[in-house]
């Protein structure tokens, strides 16, 4: 039964995206707080990333959007005084959080009790030497190791074990940061000490290896009453060795046999038992020996985690809705299964089908980072794909990755993983052996009669051959474009040759039952089987009619599809599924009906219950072409995925689709550089002079005329990537080479780029006629660094009103002159009070979110309504572009995961994720969003502050230096800096050049001395210059760097204007707005 | 492997699976090579195919397999319930080679051993949906040369012509030919070594078990704690009493409960409703089970002054619910799969079981003697009844699991308590 003596809940998010946590948490921490308010609770709710979902203003009674820290989160607890804590929601960053309150006494302070898992129950499940006790009690097997608290310790456990390699493992860290796979006493020496520092209790774990073993999970429920059910198992292909989160993996599990896997089961749930979980869900990881068949213990946790969405939209079995209702004391038996809508929740769902996630990587953008996979996790992000069998699960989730799927080694797989992906291999070779065969098609549409089916059950031999060789080819789970490659056609030719032969997909339903009970719920995917199309049914309709196709509620309701972006990646990811999410909202609230299309398993928008119907699809044109006509929608919106849709809007158009908003000719315009040239000049804008090259002459050509430093990109790319300034002919050479590879044979753009100039982004609405901006932001660093990854302010601070008018004239007028229907961002640089354009992207763009939450409104959901027709003026809520206060945006970036790789913000992104800060004013705001990117600046006598910068900031870095020191820190500085201090009469310690002896600033980070880092970068420098080891060595320790000047301006006016806020009381995201 | 001629292969052994009712679906044979007749069924268990396959329940069924895919772990000699199969066919979505250090060979190799015919291919989904709005069906399993319109329509006919399993006693047709005494195989040694107290093999509580189609794990799990006797279906009462038991375990079987009228009989002697006969023909001719008045119990057995306690398990169960007057019928698709939550009513517990059948005790027939212990959460059907008065109870779903979650395994040490409650034996 509920627990009525709980009235206000506190949930804590997960923070900013970041390797290791995804969006995931958005998708389990949305589910729980929609469940928990629905049951009559009070939710108080904090998460730094504005982008998620979860922390839209109508989600709680009060949401504070503010630093995951304990200082932050402490202040809200006395201001809101919650009943209780569910810190099981927010990932490893909640749950480590929650166990910081409640040391700091802070819970006990304000009676605040921690529900979903106790503070004993998480210690024993993390903490390595409780949980190997617990397990030993158990009688689990488990792999020899110890824990070290030095490298002494972990030497003699080293040599306890005696066999190489061995794995090291930090206590208390994500995603495994820090860990590693040592092959000798050396590579075991460096992960140690990596791993002690980034262990939050410095503490590793070194244990015996069990590379190359099968690995399994199961995501546990259980609840008060002791009811316990398995809600998925989880295969790996790749062995144990490569971290889970980088592994393809499948449910449910494939290779074990019945007895293996219920001994697996029991054993899962004994676990969770000993470890105390009294309720909740939990994931539990074992190993089996592929030989012998000895299973081992690896892990659990007793939370919600990336797993655990898997699982969910693989099962259907909303883990994280029933784990926050377990938590205010239901039984699994007292809930409902929300499929089904009959049966209880209590129950472990039954697949008719194979689901495999695959790992999406971004290597590429981290030039210099170790490729190969281990046990620290380096995707970025996943597809997640449902097929009849494994091998169209499989081929579906691998074309959804947009990439080839990098990292893998194939042969270490299991078995009978190997076996089908060798089979898939083969396949493909012999379709491409059968050219004659298939290209016979053509000729077949002419041999259909009338009556298809006659045709099709008795074809004349020849052409029955070939059906059903293409039908065998769709049942294996090939692709249009596959098949096409294969024998040399194109893709619509084997579409409409198919469609004419009646080959089309069936629509499986996920309904947690395998097909046992009615699903009310409608999640499909698509599958092609033997009997499709051919089974007979003559005197009996076609039994998927009667329940499983489509059948709208109200046949005159209009019905929407929405595009989603696909896997996360670098430059696409939870902001623009934050707009599909949007979009669906604010369209069921119209009145239409919603159907969602996306592949990516840790978003909000692949939730049952986001939008009206749910498709787990691949975004490609066969994929997206079947569902649009099977649903018969009345439109397509392709503006808010992210490039993936965009990139189908013409084909899709082509085929018939009605693309809503913005056409797709009127976007590739805005890609035209002519077009956009004239338009430009016409508006009365300044452009950066710019070219277009295709050779690398026509590139050294433009940047001689044109004059360097130049800013060089590849045409149609999201996230900036390839791009890059490059100051002298060398580089631009070398540059244009590569570039021609990644672009596949589109030009490249040169622009000139302009120095010291204030970027600014603009996000705007348009119905076509009226616009409305929604907010500017004012980046923190100079032009040149990529937006994605730029600090920035809004509303702007350095604008004059007159550059704001012309900012706001010049979004009208673009928007007018692209017929923009919908979103719009504009990327402008102000230089010397004059307005440079940069780009116009008509869609949504990765700020929408963040914007949203500045102003109070939603873009994305306003923009979804004039899409579908209604005008703009009548539904803006007293919109202004002034507030009251000031909101900052901070990139958070994944450095650690790379060791090697160089930190140096530059025009292709890297950040993969974002945090948010209100303030009264910009400082405070900005000074906020670092400590909520997990690089809190420190106070003073926290630590040194260690200045390094170029020749030409040293006259702005003497004065913020002097306001630094009069606060009282602490200041060491290189010779140059150190001198030109010394000048202006402050006082610091000089530090010597890395190579040149101690102390420099290496040994200050690792001996912990100091605590910031200032050091902008010279042009041009090689990669082997100090700047880049320091940066390293203080990325590894997370010691806050701060790489540009105007990034070190605005932290000193944040911390003098923190030290005059102090003690002041959080407000939350709905007083900010009411303010 | 040459994938041109797989392919091709494929398309040569395309076979179908035809519905009484007219529905043909359509895939590829594997197994034995041979045509058959049964009624299609479907089991959502993701795991235990092997133990599906060697299941005598399944006698006179095609059972479809929702998983999709099947084969992976492969065949090993340790996973079987009965050395001969006596299921109609397979059909499945997908057939794979096995990868598993427990696999002898493969799923295809031992259907072909054991002939039994296969199809794999089939939308078994749409199969499922169709049986969930139809029912089960009964069905022709063509696994020949590809079906032409008058292929199937024939297949269509000898489906409809099949006399079905309603009414049937297939019982009879599975159980073992004499009684045996069950011993543990050395693998399953660890079995009594974990579960069974320090009881010296002399002391073990014997227990007689009816075989109507057992499963070797039923067997197991009583000879971890007890000396098991295997009896043939039809032997007398008498006969057993004489076996001097201190428990009749009735055994899980296929088909129609109500037409296996001996063993109603059976069990109504040692629950005391009905005399122990003395003569040879005592069985022949009787036509009803039902007896004049089962709420009027004699608890004491009459001979020997002891009460036999019973257990029952799927079949059993409700042959045990027959005996005291309940009455059984057909569950429109039945309970076929391993994730069915049952409650149990005494501890409020839910248990997650295994589930195989087609028949279901009829809730408004239970009798004033009957208590109903444990109901299916997901259509409140009766899962398990208890005798108010007499050590008598049993359960529709399977606690020995295999395939399925051990969450019920406790019923059998209850099973134990009782035996060695009322065991005589010093």
């Amino acid at each position: 039964m509920k627990r009525t003596d709980l009235k206000k809940i506190l949930v804590i998010g997960s923070g900013p995206i970041v390797i290791g946590q995804g969006c995931e948490f958005d998708y389990s921490g949305c589910q729980a707080v929609k469940a928990l308010r629905k049951e009559g609770y009070e939710i108080v709710l904090v998460n730094s990333n504005p982008a998620t979902v979860m922390t839209d203003p109508e989600m709680a009674e009060a949401t504070y959007i503010e630093p995951l820290t304990v200082d932050s989160v402490s202040a809200i607890i006395r201001k809101e005084k919650p009943d209780a804590l569910l810190p099981t929601l927010g990932g490893q960053t909640a749950l480590n959080l929650a166990m910081e309150l409640k040391r700091s006494g802070v819970l006990e302070e304000c009676g605040v009790e921690m529900i979903g898992a106790d503070a004993d129950a998480i210690a024993r499940a993390e903490d390595r030497n409780l949980f190997k006790a617990a397990m030993g009690k158990l009688g689990l097997d488990m792999p020899k190791s110890g824990s070290a608290h030095s490298l002494e310790e972990s030497e003699a456990i080293a040599k306890d074990i005696g066999t190489w390699p061995l794995i090291i493992r930090p206590g208390f860290t994500l995603g495994g940061t820090g860990g590693g796979i040592a092959h000798d006493a050396d590579e075991f020496r460096e992960i140690v000490s990596r791993g002690l520092e980034a262990s939050l209790n410095h503490e590793v774990l070194v244990e015996e290896s069990l590379i190359g073993w099968k690995e399994f999970e199961m995501e546990v429920m259980r609840d008060k009453a002791g009811n316990a059910v398995i809600v998925c198992s989880i295969e790996n292909m790749d062995p144990m060795g490569v971290h889970t989160g980088d592994s393809i993996t499948v449910a449910p599990i494939q290779t074990l046999t019945d007895r293996e896997y219920q001994a697996m089961r029991d054993d899962s749930i004994r676990v969770l038992e000993a470890i105390g979980i009294a309720t909740g869900g939990s994931n539990v990881q074992w190993a089996v020996n592929p030989k012998t068949g000895r299973r081992i213990i690896i892990e659990m946790n007793p939370r919600v985690s990336r797993s655990s969405a898997l699982a969910s939209k693989a099962t259907g079995f909303p883990i994280a809705k029933i784990a926050a209702l377990l938590a205010v004391g239901y039984t699994l038996d007292e809930l409902k299964n929300d499929i089904t809508e009959v049966t209880p929740a209590c129950f472990e769902p039954a697949l008719d089908y194979v689901v495999v996630k695959v790992p999406r990587f971004t290597f590429e953008k981290f030039h210099g980072a170790d490729t190969r996979l281990g046990t620290q996790m380096k995707s970025v992000g996943e597809a997640m794909a449902i097929g009849r069998t494994f091998k169209q699960a499989y081929l579906k989730a691998v074309r959804s990755l947009e990439a080839p799927l990098a990292g893998h080694d194939v042969a270490s797989f299991d078995p009978w993983f190997r076996a089908q992906l060798e089979e898939i291999e083969a396949f493909r070779k012999f379709l491409a052996s059968q050219k004659n065969l298939l290209t016979g098609f053509t000729g077949l549409t002419g041999l259909m009669s009338k009556d298809n089916h006659v045709n099709l059950v008795n074809p004349v031999e020849k052409d029955r051959e070939a059906s059903l060789l293409l039908r065998q080819a769709k049942v294996f789970g090939f692709s249009d474009k596959e098949i096409a490659a294969a024998i040399g056609s194109d893709e619509i030719t084997v579409r409409n040759n198919r469609l004419a032969l009646g080959i089309r997909p069936e629509f499986g339903e996920v309904d947690t039952c395998a097909g046992e009970f009615e699903a009310k719920t409608p999640y499909y995917y698509s599958c092609y089987g033997f009997s499709t199309g051919l089974t007979r049914f003559t005197r009996l309709p076609h039994p998927t009619n009667s329940s499983n196709l489509v059948n709208p509620v109200n046949p005159v309701k209009k019905k929407i599809m929405v595009l989603g972006g696909g896997p996360n990646r670098i430059g696409q990811g939870i902001e623009f599924d934050w707009c599909c999410c949007h979009a669906a909202f604010a369209l069921r609230k119209m009145g239409i009906e919603v159907v969602m299309v996306n592949s990516n398993p840790e978003t909000v928008s692949t939730d049952y219950d986001t939008s009206d119907k749910l498709y787990f699809e691949p975004l490609t044109f066969e994929d997206v072409m079947e569902i649009y006509e099977r649903e018969k929608c009345d439109g397509a919106i392709v503006q808010f995925g992210g490039q993936t849709p965009l990139n189908l809007a013409e084909k899709l158009e082509a085929a018939g689709v009605n693309i809503l908003g913005t056409s797709p000719k009127d976007i590739a315009l805005a890609e035209d550089r002519d077009f956009f040239r004239a338009l430009v000049n016409e508006v009365g804008v300044k452009q950066p002079p710019s070219g277009i090259a295709h050779t690398v002459d026509d590139a050294l050509k433009i940047a001689q005329e044109i004059g360097y430093p130049v800013l060089v990109r590849p045409s149609f790319v999201l996230g900036g990537r390839g791009m890059a300034i490059v100051y002298h002919e060398e580089r631009l050479r070398e540059y244009v080479e590569e570039a021609v590879k990644i672009s596949e044979g589109r030009p490249i753009l040169i622009d000139k780029f302009l120095t010291n100039a204030i970027e600014l982004d603009v996000d705007c609405v348009s119905d076509g006629e009226t616009t409305v901006v929604g907010a500017i932001l004012e980046h923190i660093e100079a032009a040149g660094c990529h937006s994605g990854d730029a600090a920035a302010v809004t509303p702007p601070v350095s604008l004059s009103k007159e550059t704001i008018a012309e900012v706001e004239r010049i979004a009208r007028t673009f928007a007018e002159r692209l017929h923009v229907v919908g979103l719009m961002n504009i990327q402008l640089a102000v230089k010397d009070n004059e307005v440079w354009m940069i780009e116009v992207n008509p869609r949504a763009s990765r700020t929408v979110p963040f914007v949203s939450k500045a102003v109070g409104w939603s873009l994305a959901g306003v923009a979804s309504r004039v899409m579908a027709g209604e005008q703009l003026p009548t539904q803006l809520p007293n919109h202004q572009t002034t507030k009251p206060y000031f909101c900052a945006k901070e990139a958070v970036f994944p450095f650690v995961k790379f060791p090697g790789a160089d930190i140096t913000l530059t025009p292709e992104m890297k950040s993969t994720g974002e945090v948010m800060s209100f303030g009264v004013d910009a400082a405070t705001a900005y000074y906020k969003s670092q400590a909520a990117a997990g690089s809190p600046l420190p106070h003073p006598g926290q630590g040194g502050i260690v200045l390094c910068v170029r020749d030409e900031d040293k006259g702005e870095v003497v004065e913020l230096a002097k306001r630094l020191d009069a606060m009282g820190y602490e200041i060491w500085a290189t010779r140059g800096t150190s001198t030109a201090l010394w000048r202006a009469g402050v006082e610091s310690n000089a530090l010597y050049k890395i190579p040149l002896g101690s102390p420099n600033t290496i040994d200050l980070i690792k001996r912990g001395k100091v605590k910031w880092i200032v050091n902008t970068r010279e042009e041009g420098e090689s990669a082997a210059h100090d700047s880049v080891k320091i940066r390293a060595a203080a990325v590894a320790a997370g010691v806050p760097v701060t790489t540009t000047l105007a990034g070190f301006a605005e932290a000193v006016r944040g911390i003098a204007a923190d030290a005059s806020a102090k003690g002041s009381v959080p407000r939350s995201l709905q007083e900010w707005h009411a303010s | 492997m040459n994938y041109e001629k797989k392919w091709k292969a494929e398309r040569e052994r395309a076979a179908f699976l035809a519905l009484d009712d007219g529905t043909v679906f359509h895939g590829v044979a594997f197994g034995a090579k041979k045509d058959t007749l049964g009624e299609v069924v479907f089991n959502t268990g993701m795991t235990g195919y092997q133990e599906i396959l060697t299941d005598p329940s399944y006698a006179g069924q095609f059972v479809t397999l929702t998983t999709a895919e099947v084969g992976n772990y492969g065949v090993n000699s340790a996973d079987t319930e009965r050395r001969a199969l006596f299921l109609s066919g397979l059909v499945i979505a997908d057939l794979t080679e096995p990868s598993n250090w427990r696999s002898e060979k493969s799923l295809d190799e031992y259907l072909r051993e054991n002939g039994i015919p296969g199809i794999y291919g089939v939308d078994t989904r749409a199969l499922t949906l169709h049986l969930r709005e139809h029912g089960n069906r009964k069905a022709y399993l063509c696994v020949g040369e590809w079906g032409t319109g008058n292929g199937e329509d024939e297949a269509i006919a000898k489906a409809r012509e099949w006399e079905g399993l309603d009414g049937q006693d297939y019982a009879a047709k599975v159980t073992c030919e004499k009684s045996y005494e069950f011993r543990l195989q050395t693998s399953d040694l660890g079995l009594r070594k974990q579960k069974s107290e320090a009881l010296s093999p002399k002391s073990l509580p014997h227990i007689v078990c009816y075989d109507f189609g057992v499963k070797t794990n039923i067997l197991r799990s009583l000879a971890s704690w007890a000396k098991v006797t295997v009896v043939p279906a039809k032997t007398p009462a008498e006969d057993v009493l004489a076996m001097n038991p201190d428990g009749v375990f009735l055994s899980n079987g296929p088909a129609d409960p109500a037409a296996v009228t001996y063993a109603i009989e059976n069990i109504q002697k040692f629950l005391g409703l009905r005399s122990f006969s003395t003569g040879l023909t005592r069985f022949t001719g009787l036509s009803g089970a039902t007896p004049q008045n089962p709420n009027s119990v004699n608890p004491v057995n009459p001979v020997k002054n002891r009460i036999i306690p019973i257990m029952g398990i799927c079949l059993g169960h409700q042959l045990l619910a027959l005996a005291c007057g309940a009455k059984t019928a057909r569950l429109k698709f039945g309970h076929h799969g391993c994730n069915h939550p049952v409650k149990n009513l005494a501890t409020g517990k839910v248990e997650i079981t295994s589930q195989n059948h087609n028949f279901a005790v009829v809730p408004e027939s239970v009798p004033d003697c009957l208590e109903v212990t444990h109901v299916n959460l997901n259509d409140n059907s009766i899962e398990g009844i208890r005798h108010k008065t007499l050590p008598a109870f049993s359960v529709q779903y399977h606690p020995e699991s295999c395939p399925g979650p051990h969450d019920s395994n406790y019923l059998f040490r209850q099973f134990r308590e009782m035996a060695l409650a009322t065991t005589s034996k010093p």
